[in-house]
């Protein structure tokens, strides 16, 4: 979008805005930039009162080594291949599946393997020969001395001591489940309320609307009891003659639902429920009714019209409906925290067992570790999706 | 639409929602006017101890749960009314408080759901007019910035909002905590030692400034979007008219944006009212807590593991109740949209 010349501001001005954005950006991103540095230093340079110390982790680069020059613009150009390797494998290995979704699957698995071994093999190593073999050239050689003190100690205390990698595997549990489950259940209950003009449908989404305030300890409030108790309250459904031996099919027993991620999987897509059924509505109503009426002219039923016509052009707000599903699951703490015991916690509620331990100097750094792993997905996935992300926002605004 | 086949798509979203969010509800209200305790029984013990040519017994009253056969303990439920209610209300500290000789409200802020509830209306009022604020300069500087930047600026503005909120909230408190750089900087700054951390007020301020980095971003990308629908002519024609750049933005920019900053700000009235992350992610519960907060840690097993769920059903309820108040405006603008619309 142009804008016309009389409307460009003035030098100043543009100074003043330009001033501004900087700061606004640094204020963005310092809190998180400063503990992922802080993350990767020895306890006395995390948490030294000079910034420099923290920045450099002198005592680090002692203890552990750290990154040279030589390091830190392999390491980028590494990354930076990894940024761009996904869309080509994609375009590669796509038309040769010759389904578009095995080639994503394909590609995904690819890109995976290739990461892993990018990170974990090639790079160290490359890191190591080139500093190896530039040592003895003199000004050269410098270039290959450690000055960043760097070490993943506390990631490693994280991931293996205090096994935060059952934590991550519960994550990934609960997030999919609640991402899958709440779009297909959310995907057609929105078609339907966009669809449909009538009195009822208004009053569903009226009611979803006052849903979507309630504070979410209102419900767990709820399930507390109910979850803990879940066995006795249940068992009657197990015993009775009609559905009995249906439910026995998956368990002999009632469950106890307390600390079962399947449970928290359903409580998380129902409190999700009015938010994505709102979200899929403002995105079908966007799509043209002609276009399904049209199927049905030649047809199809309701759910044939859906099934061939609008599944083809629903992706882009599944898509985005599904991030923010992610994100709430993913960053859920009260229900998970209350719902789910040690075994079966998630990664965010899991954070506090490092926060109450305060006895060492690296409890502390371990928690930041702890919290830049959580943070660290996240990153990635508003690296890759900010696109949809922005219009899904904007989308449900503009429609109120 | 027949309302078999709408019964067919929306069935499994209504379900899910009357499962798992009207029966809660309708299960914690009924909560709210019980409550369960173990049953209690008087037993009567001998108790001999060995003494010199005959033991010494004596017969001891104990109290002690009644256990079934399965070992485990029996509980009752009673219907307690509103005692529940009044145990978090505390009206007759209330009376004495405003009674002669009472400390007034001071007094009534030590009972802890009046302090959520002191925190958690000031926190909302706080900061929306500062999300709002800040939502709208950064819509209107970036809308300034050159188009090859705006990208990257509009990803870096957007991480505060998509981070997780226990972990953005423990991110800020690092940056203050003991010997921090922030705390180090403020000390330069005022030249006076600062602890963040000793006192209520410092750490509200810290979950304010919080909370506005991490909504103001979504009230940017609003705004940001509004922005690209406003109508040139309009501006031009202010401009033609000798309108300057503070009456542009006055009378044509804000009134085009009205809508959304209506929308923004009942989001963030909802959102606000639940605050509770930053309880967690700057551990303040000893000195500042949020009605969600209050709930949570009725629910949390103390010490006995037991945990107090009619008090905490009751503290729903009353969260609850302020939620519908600041959303009947919201509900009463829709239903005449809706009349409007037919």
């Amino acid at each position: 979008m142009s804008t016309a010349r009389a409307l460009q501001p003035g030098a100043g001005l543009k100074l003043l805005n330009g001033g501004f954005m900087t700061l606004w950006v640094i204020v963005a991103l310092f809190p998180m930039v400063w503990i992922a540095v802080m993350s990767f230093r020895a306890p006395v340079d995390a948490l030294a009162t000079n910034p420099l110390d923290v920045l450099l982790g002198p005592v680090t680069l002692r203890q552990s080594g750290g990154l040279s020059v030589i390091g830190i613009v392999l390491g980028l150009v590494a990354l930076i291949g990894l940024f761009i390797a996904p869309g080509r494998i994609a375009r590669a290995m796509i038309p040769r599946m010759g389904k578009v979704w095995l080639g994503w699957l394909v590609t995904c698995a690819l890109f995976a393997a290739l990461a892993a071994i990018v990170l974990l093999g090639a790079l160290p190593l490359a890191v190591r020969a080139a500093e190896w073999l530039l040592a003895p050239i003199p000004l050269v050689g410098t270039l290959g001395k450690p000055f960043i003190g760097t070490t993943i100690d506390h990631y490693r205390a994280v991931w293996v001591t205090h096994e935060f990698w059952r934590n991550f595997l519960n994550s990934m549990v609960v997030t999919f489940g609640v991402v899958t489950v709440s779009l297909t259940v959310g995907t057609l209950a929105g078609y339907a309320l966009a669809r449909s003009g009538s009195n009822l449908a208004f009053w569903l989404l009226i009611i979803a609307l006052v849903f979507r305030a309630l504070p979410h300890s209102v419900l767990v409030t709820g399930y507390v009891p109910l979850f803990l108790q879940s066995r006795e309250a249940l068992q009657p459904l197990w015993d009775s003659a009609a559905l009995g031996w249906f439910l026995k099919l998956f368990s002999a027993q009632a469950p106890t639902l307390y600390g079962q991620p399947i449970a928290i999987i359903f409580v998380l897509v129902s409190i999700n429920q009015p938010f994505t059924i709102w979200m899929m509505r403002s995105f079908f109503a966007n799509i043209p009714r002609e276009l399904d009426e049209a199927a049905r002219v030649d047809g199809c039923g309701y759910l044939g019209a859906f099934r061939r016509v609008i599944m083809p052009v629903m992706w882009p707000g599944v898509l985005t409906t599904g991030l923010f599903s992610f994100l709430l699951a993913y960053n859920d703490y009260l229900v998970t925290a209350l719902l789910l015991d040690a075994q079966s916690q998630t990664m965010v509620p899991a954070i506090s067992q490092f926060l109450n331990r305060d006895t060492r100097a690296a409890d502390q750094i371990e928690a930041i570790a702890a919290a830049v792993s959580i943070a660290a997905p996240l990153f990635l996935l508003v690296m890759v999706f900010q696109k949809q992300i922005v219009s899904g926002l904007t989308q449900g605004a503009v429609k109120g | 639409m027949k309302f078999r086949t709408f019964a067919i798509f929306v069935g499994p979203s209504v379900v899910l929602m009357l499962l798992f969010i009207a029966w809660p509800l309708v299960s914690v209200l009924i909560d709210s006017f019980h409550v369960s305790r173990p049953v209690m029984e008087t037993v009567s013990v001998e108790v001999c101890t060995p003494g010199f040519l005959t033991q010494t017994c004596t017969r001891e009253e104990t109290i002690r749960p009644l256990v079934d056969a399965a070992g485990q303990p029996v509980t009752e439920r009673l219907y307690v009314g509103l005692e529940s209610y009044r145990q978090l209300l505390q009206p007759d500290v209330i009376a004495h408080a405003f009674s002669a000789g009472g400390k007034g409200l001071g007094e009534v802020l030590n009972i802890e759901f009046f302090r959520a509830l002191r925190f958690t209306i000031t926190f909302t009022l706080v900061t929306l007019p500062l999300v709002v604020g800040l939502g709208l300069v950064l819509a209107i500087a970036m809308n300034a910035v050159v188009a090859q930047l705006r990208g990257v600026l509009i990803f870096a503005t957007l991480l505060p909002f998509i981070i997780t909120p226990v972990i953005g909230a423990l991110s800020i408190r690092w940056l203050f905590v003991g010997d921090a750089v922030l705390t180090n900087f403020l000390e330069w700054l005022t030249g006076h030692p600062v602890a963040m951390f000793a006192q209520g007020w410092t750490i509200e301020i810290l979950m304010y400034t919080y909370r506005v980095w991490h909504v103001a971003p979504f009230a940017f990308i609003i705004f940001y979007a509004g922005l690209q629908t406003l109508d040139q002519d309009a501006l031009e024609s202010a401009i033609v008219d000798g309108a300057s750049r503070w009456e542009r933005l006055r009378l044509v920019i804000i009134p085009h944006l009205a809508p959304l900053i209506i929308f923004v700000s009942l989001i963030h009235l909802m959102d606000a009212y639940r605050v509770f992350d930053e309880v967690i992610g700057f551990s303040s519960q000893a000195h500042v807590i949020s009605l969600q907060y209050l709930t949570f840690n009725f629910l949390m097993p103390d010490q006995t593991g037991g945990r107090a769920v009619s008090r905490a059903a009751a503290s729903s309820m009353l969260t609850m109740i302020g939620i519908v108040i600041l959303l009947i405006p919201l509900l009463a603008r829709t239903w005449r949209d809706h009349k409007r619309g037919r």
